[in-house]
Formats: C-alpha cells, structure tokens, sequence
C-alpha cells in the first residue's frame, strides 16, 4: 500500500540559520536514502513556502484567483514523501523518521493512503462528464 | 427451543471472540468474518433443535463459520475480477487462491490478541477503539453497546462502519506489535478495558450505579490479556483490580441507594473474586516493573482484606498512593493520596492537602473532588462548611444514585439533630 506522507511544519518569518537548514537537508538525505535502499520510495519533494501560493477556485465557469493558501492554518504543508508500504505501522515508522522543522518550528506528519485511481469506473466517469459538457 | 437458544447464547458470549478473530485472519475483512460467524449462529439454530447440541458447541459454530466463510469466499472469487483492492492482506494468510482450511488455521493461540491490538489502535478515535473492542472480542450487538454508552444507534454503527473501514482502507496491521512498540501499544489496550470496566463500575450517567454487564466484559477481556501475555506485570494488575473492585457489586447499592466503602456489609462481598484478586495482586507485584494498575490493585486488596473498615490500613494505603503519585502523576491520584492521609494521619492533615489541591483549581468541576472535602469536614463536625460541599458535587454528579446519596448527605447536614 501506499502511503503519502505530507510534512506539516511552522513557518516562521526567521527562518532557518544555514546551519539548521544544512542539518534539515541531511536529515532528509537520509531518510530518502534509507528508503531507497529499501525499495518504499515512490516520490518525496518539498514545496515552495505558503507566500508563493495561489489558489484558484473555478465555479460556474468562473475562476476565482487569490493569494496564499487554500486555508490559513497554524502548520503549512512543506513537502510530502510517498512511500510504499506493508502497513499503517511500517508507514508510521517511517513518518517517525521525517524531519518537520522545515521552516523553523517543528510539525507533524500526517499519514494518507493512496488508494489509487479506480481504472475502469474512473475513466467511465470523466468519459460522461465529457459527454456532458460537450453535448 | 429455549434450552437451545440460551445454549448457542452463551456459546456466542463465550466463543465469539476467539471465533471472529480467526475468521478475521483468515478472511482479512471484519465484515466477511462477521457475517460468516452470524451465518454459523443461524445454522446452529436450524440443525440443533433436530439433531441436537453438538458435544462441543464452540467448536462446531466455529468449524461451520469457517466453512461458510470458504462458499463465501469461493463465489465472490468465480465473480470477481483477478484483482481485488478492497482486500487487506494479512500476514499469515493472504487471499490465495484457494485459502487453508485445515483444522490447525481455526485456532492461532494468538488470533484475539492480533484483534485487541488491531481494535486498539491509536490511529482510531478512542471511542471506536472502544465499540470495536466491544463488538468484535465483547461479542456485544451494536444496540447494546448504543445504550451501554448512551448514544443514539446509528451514530454507534456508523462509528463501527468507519473504523472497519480505517482499518482495511489504511490497512492497519493484524498482529501484534513488535517487542520495541509493545509499551506504548499495550498501553491503548488496557485504557480501552479499564475504560469499559469504569463504565460498568461507575454508570457516567442513567439511574443505574453499576452495569455489571460492562465490569463482566472488561474482565473477561483482562483475562484475555493476561492468558496471552501474562508476563506482563500491568496486565495481571489490571485483571487484580478489576476482580477487586467488582467483588463488592452487591454490597454497593442497596434498595437502589448507595453506600459507601465504610458502611458496606462485608458479608456480601464476593470472597472468590477477593482471594483470585489478591493472589493476582502479589504475583503482579512481583513481575515488575510496578505500574498503576499494580498500585491500584494493592490498594483495592487492602480495603477489601480489611475484615471491618475501622482496621482498614490506612498508612499502608497512603504510602501505595504516595508511590502511585510518583508513577503516574494526576489531580485525582493526589486527592485520593489526601484521602488517605486523612484516614491515616490525621482528617484535618487531609483536609489540608485537600484544600492545596483545591487552589489548583483542577478538580473543581470534579464531583467528587467536592464529596471528598465534605465528607472531610462532616467528620470534623464543620455541618455549614461541609453542606456547602456537598451541594456543589451533588450539582456536579451525573449518575443519579450518586447524586441521590449527596443529596441524603447533604439534607443531614443542613438538620444535624435529626441525623440518628
């Protein structure tokens, strides 16, 4: 099973010293190549911080473009890893392992599965949805 | 018919725990393995009227699940597709083609120990940790476990919908943890019991004090516990404290009011669950490392080994509760260790460190914070001061026994003369 893990971390206007930012970097180094060593790695990167985020909401027909996130909360999502996994607690022992202080306070992981797009039924829906639209 | 209904009850009160949990690992899916087992309940109900009970009950309900759950299996797999997602693997037996019935897969001596720590999971709310617990080891309906709790049905099934689905979807493992996470984990697993245990013991709320369904359970489960990992010193001690607590049931309600440790008639204790609780108790205390429920269960068995309350050894139980503090730190802990310092020491030292506390401002929504401090002061003569007290935890009890035998406190020490 796979497992996303979507790093949550304080952002705070002081940032990272260089030093810390070194230390972030290795720590994450090493947790990648663990997991790569392991065959579990799907995929891991960080995101740019929140104060380059749009959002873009499109409703009946219209978007709507704004600055910053989609939700103002007290941890912002800074990176994620996908890993694969023999269950929810190889996963957590994993997401024990990732750093979170990404941009200066500590957060917290939060563990998803990904279930995988639904190959027939999916490509059924946007298959009518298509219909719909086009006529 | 009746004979054999109770018959096949009590089997399903006994056995369905063990029965589900195997046919949960065999089949890898909660819902398969219940419905498999309630197709066995209905089987016996047809065949036992006519050919009769079967020497071994248990073991033919479960032979028939496991045969249900093959049919069961085999046609979903003529009908589905080579690829199923919704299926969780589990570690012993995945879905191969064509699954292992043999006699030796029915009984895995730790199958309810890989669903105890599969239902109590910490990534599952505390409260469907608890109805889980309840439904699939406790073999209770989901109506019972919606008025044992007091919420409204659909609310307690969608609760087990959901967390049987947590379970497949994030595929939160079926075994038991690994020796470095057994701490932590066995941790979730006796709250979860003493949690049903403390409902049973202590109804939060409803007329009745005791629901000794629930204690019922929560021991059953602790025996669970202690059969499967019974060098677990916290294990032991939790089974010694509830059999403790729960051997004096009868003696707490009387004529639906009730009464407390001191004025119990002792008579009516249950002496075997005394002595199997004091037994476990020292054999608790000697596996160590000592834990709470070792500390409460040496405390439970010297108020019970008391043969009358005023020989109760109150040094003893301080120093316990002294000991208790340093372990696990609380609010409550320290207002029982004040407790017994009173008892012990002296009502006014108590009462002292009582009122320590109640600076704290912690316990101040806490009924029996208040019951405590008026019980206190009404042995020390101070009626006005200790009316007042108990108003305020008689305002705060939600169980209305409880709150009756406040306010019976309380009417006697606002008329001190009429009292005897």
């Amino acid at each position: 099973m796979r497992y996303m893990m979507l790093v949550y971390t304080k952002e705070k206007e002081s940032g990272l010293t260089s030093e810390q930012a070194e230390e972030l970097k290795a720590a994450h180094r090493a947790v990648i190549e663990e997991a790569t060593r392991k065959g579990v790695l799907q995929g891991a990167e960080p995101l740019g911080p929140t104060a380059n985020a749009t959002t873009v909401r499109v409703q009946n027909g219209k978007s709507l473009i704004t600055d910053g996130p989609f939700a103002e909360t007290k941890e912002q999502l800074a990176g994620y890893y996908i890993l694969d996994c023999k269950n929810l607690d190889e996963a957590i022992e994993w997401a024990e392992k990732i750093p979170t202080a990404c941009r200066g306070g500590e957060g917290c992981i939060e563990v998803r599965p990904l279930p995988g797009m639904p190959a027939r039924s999916g490509t059924e829906a946007i298959a009518g949805h298509a219909a719909t639209l086009n006529g | 018919m009746a004979d054999i209904r109770s018959t096949a009850d009590s089997v399903f009160r006994q056995e369905s725990g063990r029965i589900i949990a195997s046919l949960i690992r065999v089949s890898g899916s909660f819902d398969r393995a219940e419905e498999a087992m309630q197709e066995a309940f209905a089987s016996a109900l047809a065949s036992w009227p006519e050919k009769g009970v079967p020497a071994n009950p248990g073991a033919w309900i479960t032979a028939t699940a496991h045969h249900k759950l093959i049919d069961a299996i085999r046609k979903e797999q003529t009908r589905r597709d080579k690829q199923d997602s919704l299926l969780y693997e589990t570690e012993t037996a995945g879905m191969s083609s064509e699954p292992d019935f043999q006699e030796a897969s029915m009984h895995f001596p730790d199958d309810r120990l890989r669903l105890i720590f599969t239902c109590c999971h910490p990534a599952l709310n505390p409260e469907a940790q608890l109805a889980l617990t309840l439904r699939t080891l406790g073999g209770l309906s989901t109506p019972e476990i919606a008025k044992a709790f007091l919420v409204p049905e659909p609310t307690l099934a969608q609760r087990l919908v959901r967390a049987k689905r947590k379970i497949q979807e994030a595929r939160i493992p079926y075994e038991v943890p690994p020796p470095n996470r057994l701490p932590e984990r066995l941790g979730a697993v006796q709250a979860v019991i003493y949690l049903i245990f403390n409902e049973g013991y202590a109804a939060t709320s409803g007329t009745e004090l005791v629901r000794n369904d629930l204690c019922a359970e929560a021991i059953r489960l602790g025996r669970v516990l202690c059969e499967q990992l019974p060098q677990e010193g916290e294990n032991v001690g939790l089974l010694a404290l509830m059999l403790l607590q729960d051997s004096r049931r009868n003696a707490r309600v009387m004529n639906g009011e009730l009464v407390t440790l001191e004025e119990q008639d002792r008579s009516l204790w249950d002496q075997a669950a005394i002595s199997e609780g004091v037994t476990l108790v020292e054999r608790a205390l000697r596996l160590g490392p000592v834990g709470p429920y070792q500390l409460q269960a040496a405390i439970a068995a010297l108020h019970v080994q008391a043969k009358n309350s005023a020989e109760t050894d109150w040094h003893q139980i301080a120093a316990l509760y002294e000991k208790l503090l340093e372990v696990s730190p609380s609010p409550v802990i320290a207002l029982n260790h004040a407790v017994a310092v009173a008892m012990s020491a002296g009502i006014e030292d108590g009462l002292k460190q009582i009122d320590n506390l109640g600076h704290t401002g912690a316990l101040d929504q806490y009924y029996l914070f208040h019951a405590a401090r008026a019980d206190l002061l009404r042995r020390l003569n101070r009626c006005s001061e200790a009316a007042a007290a108990y108003e305020r935890a008689a305002s705060l009890a939600t169980n209305g026994i409880e709150a009756d035998f406040l306010k019976r406190r309380l009417r006697q020490m606002e008329a001190p003369q009429s009292k005897q």
